[in-house]
């Protein structure tokens, strides 16, 4: 585990080493971004409106019973954009990004592709790592702040549709935009973007040392996707301790 | 077999005392050769004798335990040796990247290292294309192209790079007999057009015979003969014969 940790720590360091590149990487970089893009968006728009829609279920009709119904829009305006959000596609990203990336380069690793390019001289940290790290690193924080508005739409019209709440679409937003401002979600995207560095790295790394056939590529895809999941709640803690000082 | 005009870029090879050892298995046990600029040098023996292994630490990608490695008398580990020198190597699978297409393998090693522009590049692919015989393939993917023609674009991979040595990992590993001439021939072909010194890794024998100026046998990791194709055969060592002569004899009167 230690090894896998410090291996994680110097792919890290070399990717920021090799960062004065990615002009050059720059049609990989917007190749990657727009898959991520592409492949996410209905996800993360789905996945957000409901987040926002069960906070509301959940916490509006608790908030009504003790006369508190004008904060449900502060409620579910504040969790989304500091942790909900953040968390949750970064997850996503993780499942749906992060595996494909560890299965992608730990094929090429298998079937002696990235040897290939070592023997043309080409460092395959530039040619993989820095346009998948750079790519994942833009789009997980812009994807973050979809979600966030999707999952305020979705809080807004639950608080709006269900009988036990009863929030006008008005006094949602007058609420949230009280208690929540650009900082929060400015903090939210913060954390996207590191969470971002974590899934890059470590579905990268666990594709670079990708050994076996099949077998070993589905064993790296798993742990990728594990290992990201287990550092994003982890470093969320740690951020959010830091964050709120 | 005549021996190829050299031009100046041909290089040597020199492997001193080489050992590898992968856990508790020793894989190459102080590995001795000498391969001489612009020949074709055959390295044969059974699988697991540690010639992928080998092949690997003369391209860099392993680093050896002990012993070491020269080119033209300069040692590999030595700083900027990668860039002095144009090695290529063709690997059993072929290894084309398989996201991009043909054409761009192909000429991957410029567009990376901006070495020409575009326009340059597709007529560089294209006439590396034409010399192995695959000519007007730039456009297909690496899964659209048989195992044959997968090895033959490899090659044309490594001519790109205009290199001083090709090392050729079991370039006829499963390959039906017909295309493995066909590679063979593409071998001999470039040694008499590009003069490039040849390394090939292989277990067969058809090819390691119709290819070799030199050849070494290597068994469990020590390389236990060396010499012309003529000397080797004529070597009454057991474990060379044994494995030159081994042939499928199947014994009918086992099956009823």
């Amino acid at each position: 585990m230690f090894q896998n940790i410090g291996e994680m720590v110097l792919l890290f360091w070399r990717t920021l080493l090799a960062l004065p590149q990615t002009w050059r990487q720059r049609q990989k970089v917007f190749d990657q971004f727009f898959e991520i893009g592409n492949a996410s968006l209905l996800m993360v728009c789905v996945l957000s409106f409901f987040i926002g829609g069960v906070l509301a279920l959940q916490t509006g009709p608790v908030l009504v019973e003790r006369g508190l119904a004008g904060a449900v829009g502060g409620l579910v305006g504040i969790s989304m954009a500091k942790e909900l959000a953040p968390v949750m596609m970064a997850i996503l990203i993780a499942g749906r990004i992060g595996s494909a990336m560890a299965a992608e380069i730990g094929s090429m690793r298998v079937y002696q592709e990235i040897d290939a390019l070592r023997t043309m001289n080409i460092n395959p940290i530039h040619y993989l790592v820095l346009p998948r790290v750079v790519a994942i690193a833009l789009a997980l924080p812009m994807l973050v702040v979809f979600a966030i508005l999707v999952g305020w739409l979705g809080g807004a019209l639950v608080s709006i549709a269900n009988e036990r709440i009863v929030v006008s679409f008005g006094a949602f937003f007058g609420n949230l935009r009280e208690v929540v401002d650009a900082a929060d979600v400015a903090n939210g995207v913060f954390k996207s973007f590191c969470f971002a560095l974590i899934v890059g790295v470590v579905s990268c790394h666990q594709g670079l040392v990708t050994i076996g056939g099949p077998r070993g590529i589905g064993r790296s895809v798993t742990k990728a996707v594990v290992n990201s999941i287990v550092l994003i709640v982890i470093f969320d803690y740690v951020l959010t301790s830091i964050l709120l000082r | 077999m005549n021996a190829p005009q050299l031009t100046p870029h041909a290089v040597g090879l020199q492997v001193r005392g080489l050992r590898k050892r992968f856990g508790a298995h020793e894989v190459l046990r102080g590995v001795e050769l000498e391969i001489n600029p612009g020949e074709v040098f055959v390295l044969m023996g059974p699988s697991g004798s540690g010639k992928s292994v080998l092949l690997r630490h003369l391209i860099g990608l392993e680093k050896p335990d002990d012993g070491e490695i020269r080119i033209n008398g300069e040692p590999l580990d030595s700083d900027g040796i990668m860039s002095r020198y144009r090695m290529a190597m063709v690997f059993q699978s072929g290894a084309l990247l398989n996201s991009l297409t043909v054409g761009e393998n192909i000429g991957l090693y410029l567009s990376e290292h901006r070495l020409k522009p575009p326009a340059e590049i597709a007529r560089i692919v294209a006439e590396k294309l034409e010399v192995v015989g695959l000519k007007g393939i730039e456009r297909k993917m690496p899964n659209e192209l048989s195992g044959g023609m997968k090895k033959r674009a490899a090659i044309a991979r490594a001519l790109v790079i205009d290199p001083q040595l090709i090392l050729y990992d079991e370039p006829t590993s499963e390959l039906d007999p017909l295309s493995a001439v066909v590679i063979g021939e593409e071998i001999l072909k470039l040694k008499e057009r590009v003069h490039v010194t040849s390394l090939v890794v292989s277990h067969d024998r058809d090819l390691a015979f119709g290819v070799a100026d030199r050849m070494a046998v290597i068994n469990e990791g020590r390389i236990v003969a060396i010499g012309t194709p003529e000397e080797i055969k004529a070597r009454p060592d057991p474990i060379i014969q044994r494995f030159l002569q081994a042939d499928f004899k199947p014994n009918h009167r086992n099956h009823p």
